[in-house]
């Protein structure tokens, strides 16, 4: 039974009325603080995932762009002020900034949910300020970036100086438009690099927005540049440029290593990548079974599944693995798919079509490999790219649902026996990027946290994000970190400076 | 570029905000105001541009009088006459004041809201003090005498600064997790120490609030905060303002008065958990031995200070000259690391000698409010005696005074610009801070030799070094035992640098990184892991 949107699960009813496409008012590359047309006078289509409509025509850019783009982030970064200012002096502009975001939460809300079918709600009161946030956390740091003295085994005064590492190029994925964005631009900015942000073709709308803004704040001309365009044209563009000094990419595991190819094959630039995922939460006996059923299904299903941390799979112990299965599924019939503008809905559209179509193949491979399906597994309504949560119980590791970043609302749910098995099986897979652990017991959680080859583990909680709690992936799931200070290292070269010091009373 | 200027640091800010500290004091000798030489610019003062609206206590929220109904009044310095009458705190004040820090730091809701919630609390104060900018500045010339330019150019915007700095730390204080030598989970827990008893002086009223206050609300503690009995006005306004940015009640109450009553009184109280003091070695030996009697609380102690001033051959003489000069009567020579033993070499002595003593008589001294005037004031008639006492001092032990020496005008507390050469080291006026605008300049000829003489002090405050060369300027860095040494600068007072003595010049660092310490428990949580995958 195909669901309809706007109901527990899809069942029956009409879409929302009350939304509303924002007016949209930047379409077009932004580069030297101007917006200005694709050198090829090329556009693209950016679509309602609600609707499958096209909301509005954007600028394509393609390596000349990039070119544009990085002679202005250069020129900015070598002779600009934004780089010779006091870190106070750019946290006062960033502070802006983030102020200006906080005028215009609504606007940006609708656009990302217009976008990329995320709740309005959340947007509002999560996504959105969240940005607004991290500048501000950053803002903070800018002032407070410090170099070491070092001890020397001589006569020698050593001292480390961090450096801005110069032009940044950051490359963000379409499932959180805003807080990704932020992720890498407000630690470039308050090092003191200058930046070509590259968002993802299906999300483009907020970061020309958000240029906008920078602007508005003060942040010079050049320092932050933003190309619209596809990854195989303009990303690639900006990952093997010579003149860009670090890149940063979120998104799949594939075009991750893509990007560290161009990387090695162009100019040595750092690569930081936060990739994929298939995380683990693992609910022991001793657990609240409700709690651990509401963590378990909103680690998978939050944003439609689309997040790279999605606890995808759920290692359930034997003990309370029948009572867990039981309240997973009247949890999961009970999430409400709809238009994400009306407040009542849980879970709007997937991105686009070819996701869409992606994740109902692995419902698909799922069943046929003899996963038994719980609930779900169907669009919900005829337009738009809506599906239903989806639980698959008795699935065995090797299956592809158990192996395979879904990025969607399907959880594969298994049962174990003892801690041993579920470190072994929770760390078996390609990934590590995040580990949820359910217990009461302290030295379960000690152990599992510790045995878990993952960039977070959350212990008791599910996506407690923080802007001064770094993650970032093990293995597969890429390297180096976003959010907190680990963050701002990326985007900054220690120097060492030596000299010989004479007669000094100590050493 | 304003923001540029002033936010960066103090010294430079003032440096170019008055004119007649640069190269053309020609400019003002037309106008004849306030040259030290001409007193009649005293007698028509400007009226300060600012109503006294808090005069009260600062409790719980609620400005009260003090528990006994007295006050004290409260001077200005350019006249010696009553601006208002200040409710006078004693131990029975400071004790609701702690009891109202206490519950505020037990109960909350401060030291439990996020980080993130505390940091936006103090940029929105910081951006109220930017937006009474003017007001502030004029209660702090009118109460301390300096002028109003200093004040509103480079000390209210630095104070605004120090709250954004510390703001930015709140959501970053770091414990750690530590390895250990056996199957143990570490981890060391940075907690707020509690209630904090911060007594500020009164030179940089605004600014030593700022000090204080700004790393003890960014990690989450409540405070009693007591004034100097000479300057209360600006740290009450500055509370009224902290109230309507949003802090919960009982979290800064400021508490005026004496320090014999109420300074003592906070300093030996058994539910304040950490005291932190500015001000006199006499003083600060007294609060180390009040807290050590009571509860043992930790002390930070920033005292006095004799610092050097080195002035190598290499220098460029014109640029020293200012410098040095800066750095002794910048605020009518009331800075703790005031450069007071001007040491100069040999080789450019008498040059420097003839400049400094000119650049002294240049110096423009009168009504604080009036634009271009470098030097207001001293704080009060306590002081202003100490330092002509001192100026009597070096006359009698032979040392030559050079130009000054005396008071300027008839009322008030102004002093004329006093230079000393051929001071010995053994001299008073090169032993003891003397917090008045009187330089005392002396001859070395090496550096070893220079090294010995500036650090043969109880002090250890700052120094300051002039000189091209690369490894001079190392060499002293080092061995000179001062808590800041300014090379080719001087009082460069940015919120991220530490600033604290060595020797009796005190305890502790603040401002920076460090200044958080101050105000943080380390606990360290340790449980043994079963069966970890590494060590």
């Amino acid at each position: 039974m195909a669901g309809e949107v706007g109901k527990p699960n899809g069942s029956g009813g009409l879409g929302f009325k009350g939304s509303q496409i924002p007016h949209i008012k930047f379409t077009k590359l932004f580069i030297n603080g101007e917006f200005v047309d694709a050198v090829r006078g090329r556009t693209f289509e950016t679509i309602d995932p609600r609707t499958g409509e096209v909301i509005a025509m954007i600028a394509e850019g393609d390596k000349e762009d990039v070119d544009l783009a990085v002679k202005a982030a250069r020129e900015a970064f070598d002779h600009g002020r934004w780089p010779r200012m006091s870190g106070y002096e750019r946290s006062r502009i960033l502070m802006k900034f983030a102020d200006l975001i906080d005028e215009n939460i609504e606007e940006l809300a609708a656009l990302d949910t217009v976008d990329a079918g995320k709740l309005f709600s959340w947007g509002k009161t999560v996504d959105i300020p969240h940005g607004a946030a991290l500048l501000r956390y950053y803002a903070g740091a800018a002032d407070k970036i410090h170099g070491e003295v070092l001890k020397m085994s001589g006569e020698y005064q050593g001292i480390t100086l961090l450096e801005p590492i110069g032009v940044v190029g950051a490359i963000i994925p379409w499932n959180f438009p805003t807080n990704i964005l932020f992720m890498k631009l407000a630690p470039a900015l308050a090092a003191g690099c200058t930046i070509i942000i590259k968002p993802a073709e299906q999300t483009p709308l907020s970061a020309l927005f958000y240029a906008n803004l920078a602007k508005q704040a003060g942040i010079p001309d050049g320092v932050v540049n933003v190309i619209t365009g596809y990854g195989p044209t303009a990303g690639a563009a900006i990952c093997s440029h010579m003149d860009i000094d670090s890149v940063s990419f979120t998104g799949s595991t594939e075009v991750g290593r893509l990007v560290m190819q161009a990387a090695a094959a162009s100019n040595l630039k750092t690569v930081s990548l936060e990739l994929g995922g298939k995380s683990p939460i693992i609910i022991f006996n001793d657990a609240d079974v409700d709690k651990a059923a509401e963590l378990a299904l909103l680690g998978v299903v939050h944003n439609k599944g689309e997040i790279c941390v999605a606890s995808s799979r759920v290692f359930v112990q034997e003990g309370i693995y029948e009572e867990l299965e039981k309240k997973l599924v009247e949890k999961a019939k009970a999430w409400t798919v709809g238009d994400p503008f009306d407040p009542t809905t849980n879970h709007g559209p997937q991105v686009d079509k070819k996701q869409f179509e992606k994740i109902l193949s692995y419902i698909e491979h799922g069943k046929v490999e003899g996963a038994t399906l719980l609930t779900g597994g169907k669009p919900v309504g005829t337009k738009g790219y809506y599906i239903q949560p989806t639980i698959f119980a008795d699935v065995k590791d090797d299956m592809t649902i158990a192996r395979d970043e879904i990025f969607g609302p399907v959880m594969a749910l298994m049962k174990f026996k003892t801690v041993e098995e579920a470190i072994q099986r929770a760390n078996s897979t390609r990934y590590g990027l995040a580990a949820g652990i359910v217990t009461k017991d302290l030295n379960i959680a000690n152990t599992v946290s510790r045995s878990i080859r993952a960039g977070i583990i959350w212990i008791n909680c599910y996506f407690a994000f923080d802007s001064d709690c770094p993650y970032g992936g093990y293995k597969g799931s890429g390297f180096g970190r976003d959010l907190g200070l680990d963050a701002l290292h990326k985007y900054l070269q220690v120097k060492s400076v030596v000299t010989p010091i004479y007669n000094s009373p100590w050493l | 570029m304003a923001a540029r200027r002033f936010s960066s640091l103090l010294a430079r800010s003032v440096s170019r905000l008055l004119p007649s500290s640069g190269t053309n004091p020609a400019v003002f000798r037309g106008r004849g105001i306030g040259r030290f030489s001409t007193a009649a610019a005293l007698e028509e003062l400007i009226a300060p541009p600012i109503h006294i609206s808090y005069t009260q206590n600062l409790i719980n929220g609620q400005f009260v009088d003090a528990a006994s109904g007295k006050t004290f009044p409260t001077i200005d310095p350019r006249t010696g006459e009553v601006i208002a009458h200040v409710a006078e705190g004693d131990a029975e004040d400071v004790n609701r004041a702690v009891a109202a820090a206490r519950k505020a730091f037990d109960e909350g809701p401060w030291p439990k809201m996020t980080a993130y919630e505390r940091s936006r609390i103090l940029l929105k104060f910081a951006d109220l003090v930017e937006k009474h900018n003017d007001e502030l500045a004029a209660l702090e010339t009118w109460n301390n005498g300096k002028p109003f330019e200093q004040a509103s150019k480079a000390e209210v915007p630095m104070f605004a600064r120090l709250f954004r700095y510390y703001a930015g730390w709140a959501d970053k204080i770091h414990g750690l997790t530590v390895p250990a030598d056996g199957q143990y989970h570490v981890q060391t827990l940075h907690e707020p120490i509690g209630v904090a008893g911060q007594i500020i002086p009164w030179n940089f009223p605004l600014l030593m609030f700022a000090w204080k206050v700004g790393p003890a609300l960014a990690s989450g503690n409540t405070i009693v905060l007591k004034t100097a009995e000479q300057t209360p006005l600006t740290a009450l306004y500055a509370a009224k303002l902290f109230q309507e940015a949003g802090l919960p009640p009982g979290v800064l109450n400021v508490v005026s008065g004496f320090g014999p009553t109420a300074g003592a009184a906070l300093a030996s109280h058994m539910d304040v958990d950490k005291v932190a003091f500015t001000g006199s070695t006499a003083t600060g030996k007294i609060i180390l031995e009040l807290a050590a009697r009571s509860n043992l609380k930790p002390v930070t102690l920033e005292l006095g200070g004799k610092s050097p001033f080195i002035v190598c051959e290499d220098a460029d003489v014109d640029k020293a000259v200012e410098l040095a000069h800066f750095a002794l009567f910048f605020n009518q020579g009331q800075c703790c690391c005031a450069g007071s033993r001007t040491f100069v070499h040999e080789r450019v002595y008498d040059e420097f000698l003839e400049k400094a003593k000119a650049r002294a008589s240049r110096r423009t001294v009168g009504d604080p409010f009036k634009k271009g005037i470098e030097q207001g004031p001293q704080i009060d008639e306590e002081q202003f005696q100490k330092v002509l006492g001192y100026i009597k001092s070096g006359i009698e032990s032979n040392a030559t005074l050079e130009c000054g020496g005396d008071r300027l005008g008839s009322k008030g507390y102004f002093i004329q610009p006093t230079v000393f050469s051929n001071v010995q080291d053994d001299m008073l006026i090169a032993k003891e801070e003397i917090f008045g605008p009187v330089q005392s300049i002396l001859k070395f000829k090496d550096l070893n030799e220079v090294i010995r003489r500036a650090n043969t002090t109880n002090y250890g405050l700052a120094a300051g070094v002039f000189t091209k060369s690369l490894d001079a300027a190392n060499t002293l860095s080092r061995a000179l035992r001062a808590g800041t040494v300014w090379v080719n600068c001087f009082d460069v007072f940015d919120a991220a640098i530490p600033f604290g003595g060595y020797k009796m010049s005190g305890i502790g660092r603040e401002k920076g990184v460090y200044s958080l310490k101050n105000y943080l428990q380390v606990k360290a949580v340790v449980t043994p892991l079963s069966n970890p995958a590494w060590l």
